[in-house]
């Protein structure tokens, strides 16, 4: 579904990602973990176009995206959760909501797509009256799935999900994204830090190191690896 | 009734207020005379009239807070003030704006010529106010070169008057073509700038703008301006001055009415929730698939397009134009205008151009003074209503609980 091959990226004279390439096939949880500053976010923003790499090339469904222009990417069914939530904080949580579905026109699916992202987190219908900056963390990020969900992407770019939350939270979430992933058939691409969490629910992971992949290998095959383990898992 | 520590709060603001006017109101130096008059019953008035004007509104203030301790114990909601009850039902919005519109209809015929000049000019401000309110209120990009695409207007239509003997209404969709083209002018090179920066670069562009009209007297005839610029015709008929200025008074009532119009139309419409989107969070923006340039430039070309109109129609009511007219003062009316009387809103806007054109014409009564009391007003509006005369409420949606579960 999505490619990246030999993917540099720059910010301005300073090098983030230094040839990245990993695949992402059709309905699958990949995820992405590494230490702060080793690239995870910035191969997002690379993918959805806000920060272009400088070199390799990028494919959706086979075409390369590399060069479009971010919402044009979000048009091909690509969407993103950024990191820190970054919800609209006076908006209202429906129209939050709204925003979501910026892209689409088709007024009845938005409505039982509105349903589902509500019966996802029920306690987002009880508060969709509420401005979004007053909600909690745990509900902010919930807000910022849906948002993205309503988009209906193909692809869904998740950066950070658990950033800041409780356990239990973090759980919850993490449950939800599973339950996303098989019942609307996207295909998911996390980018976590939380490594224990993120192995738990993906089909496969790579470990991103300074800009450049160490790791890549099936999920149960890098929680048992020792390195992975001293790295990432404290264990 | 009140604390000491109130007391003790009062007395500082006091002592301060005192050493603040110190020079303005103590000493007095006639330097022909060579003498140096104190006047320290001034200190003294000063000291005990902040005092006193200090110590009310802390007890106000308290008296307010106890009143909503008051209702928060006893479970009584937070009354909706008057106004916003009013915006939002229909049916006391449109009969009361019919009374206001018919008001304003008769209204040139009550008083005198000069009455229904500075009417005029509120009017225009009331529109350029709207306008801004779209990059600022709406766009959240703040602008302090808006004078600019008012000068722009102005002199294209003075300019094209004086070359090809273009008439006013000929002028008016072309001034404000000419006015969008330079707000997409200025929108390309501050597309990603926010904040600080970008109300630097504008507030340069402001000034270019000015310093050009200024300085290429081939082009613009510098600072001696143009005159003898037509006023509205109406169908070919000659106007006594008189009734030409009545006349300009419907077109402005007219335009009014559009601009809110339009405006309205714009604030709902999908361009106006992505300029709301925009002003609340960027990254979120692009996230949800919101061109970020195409939605700044039409902030900027949209917002551009009121203040070129209304530049065409200054040249019209003033029939001479200079670049004097256009300084960054001007910017920073409106844009009080904007902030004064809410961001967004734009009731609050009308309010607030109003207020802002009309006070300082009402106040002349207190000569010198005038413009320290204009000043006095706006400080104390920002104390204690920061959020503008009239806040901006967004329309929100009432839900009900479906017993089929489907959401409205």
């Amino acid at each position: 579904m999505l490619e990246l091959r030999d993917v540099h990226t720059y910010y301005g004279n300073i090098q983030a990602l230094k040839g990245i390439t990993l695949e992402i096939r059709n309905g699958e949880i990949i995820t992405l973990i590494g230490a702060n500053g080793a690239g995870k976010s910035s191969t997002l923003m690379s993918i959805c176009g806000v920060a272009p790499p400088r070199s390799g090339e990028i494919l959706f469904r086979g075409e390369p995206i590399t060069r479009m222009s971010p919402d044009h990417i979000v048009s091909l069914g690509v969407c993103q959760v950024p990191e820190g939530r970054h919800i609209f904080p006076q908006l209202t949580v429906q129209e939050n909501l709204d925003m979501g579905a910026f892209l689409r026109t088709d007024k009845e699916e938005i409505r039982r797509d509105l349903e589902y992202v509500f019966s996802l987190f029920p306690i987002l219908a009880e508060r969709r009256a509420q401005a979004g900056g007053t909600l909690s963390g745990g509900e902010q990020q919930m807000l910022a799935m849906s948002r993205a969900l309503m988009a209906r992407p193909q692809l869904l770019l998740l950066d950070e999900p658990s950033m800041g939350l409780a356990p239990l939270i973090i759980r919850q979430i993490f449950e939800i994204i599973k339950k996303i992933n098989q019942e609307q058939d996207t295909t998911i691409f996390l980018v976590e830090q939380n490594a224990n969490q993120a192995l738990q629910i993906a089909d496969r992971g790579y470990v991103i190191e300074n800009g450049t992949i160490t790791i890549s290998d099936t999920a149960e095959n890098l929680l048992a690896n020792s390195d992975v383990q001293k790295a990432y898992l404290g264990i | 009734m009140f604390s000491l520590e109130q007391l003790k709060k009062s007395l500082l603001v006091s002592l301060w207020f005192a050493f603040l006017t110190f020079p303005l109101l103590v000493i007095k130096v006639d330097p022909i005379q060579r003498t140096v008059l104190w006047r320290w019953e001034n200190m003294v008035l000063v000291a005990i009239g902040s005092f006193l004007v200090s110590l009310l509104v802390r007890v106000f203030n308290q008296h307010q807070e106890r009143r909503r301790e008051r209702r928060a114990a006893g479970g009584i909601a937070e009354r909706e003030p008057l106004i916003q009850v009013i915006l939002r039902e229909p049916k006391y919005l449109y009969p009361l704006s019919a009374a206001v519109l018919l008001c304003s209809l008769i209204f040139p015929h009550l008083v005198s010529t000069y009455q229904t000049n500075i009417l005029i000019t509120a009017l225009m401000y009331v529109m350029l106010g709207l306008g801004l309110n779209i990059v600022v209120g709406l766009a959240g990009l703040l602008d302090l070169g808006y004078v600019a695409f008012y000068a722009v207007g102005a002199y294209s239509y003075a300019l094209l008057n004086y070359h090809f003997d273009v008439g006013f209404w000929m002028a008016l969709p072309i001034g404000a073509l000419l006015a969008a083209m330079f707000g997409v002018l200025l929108g390309f090179p501050v597309l990603r700038l926010r904040g600080d920066y970008l109300a630097i670069v504008t507030l340069g562009f402001g000034e270019i703008i000015r310093l050009i009209l200024e300085n290429w007297n081939e082009f613009s005839q510098g600072p001696s301006g143009i005159s003898n610029i037509p006023r509205p015709g109406f169908f070919g008929v000659e106007l006594s001055l008189e009734s030409a200025i009545l006349y300009l008074y419907y077109i402005m009532i007219a335009m009014v009415i559009f601009t809110i119009f339009v405006v309205n139309r714009l604030q709902d419409s999908r361009i106006g929730r992505a300029w709301v989107a925009l002003r609340e969070d960027e990254i979120a923006c692009q996230a949800m698939g919101i061109d970020k340039r195409k939605t700044k430039l039409t902030a900027f070309a949209l917002g551009a397009t009121w203040a070129g109109m209304v530049g065409v129609i200054f040249a019209a009511k003033t029939t001479f134009i200079n670049p004097a007219s256009f300084t960054f003062l001007e910017s920073a009316i409106i844009l009080c205008i904007v902030v004064l009387g809410g961001m967004g809103s734009i009731f609050g806007v009308i309010v607030g151009a109003l207020v802002l054109i009309l006070l300082p014409e009402y106040l002349r009564a207190l000569s010198d003074y005038r413009m320290l009391a204009f000043g006095a007003v706006l400080v104390t509006m920002m104390i204690f209503r920061p959020q503008g005369v009239v806040a901006n409420i967004r329309r929100s949606y009432q839900f009900r609980a479906n017993p089929d579960g489907e959401g409205q």
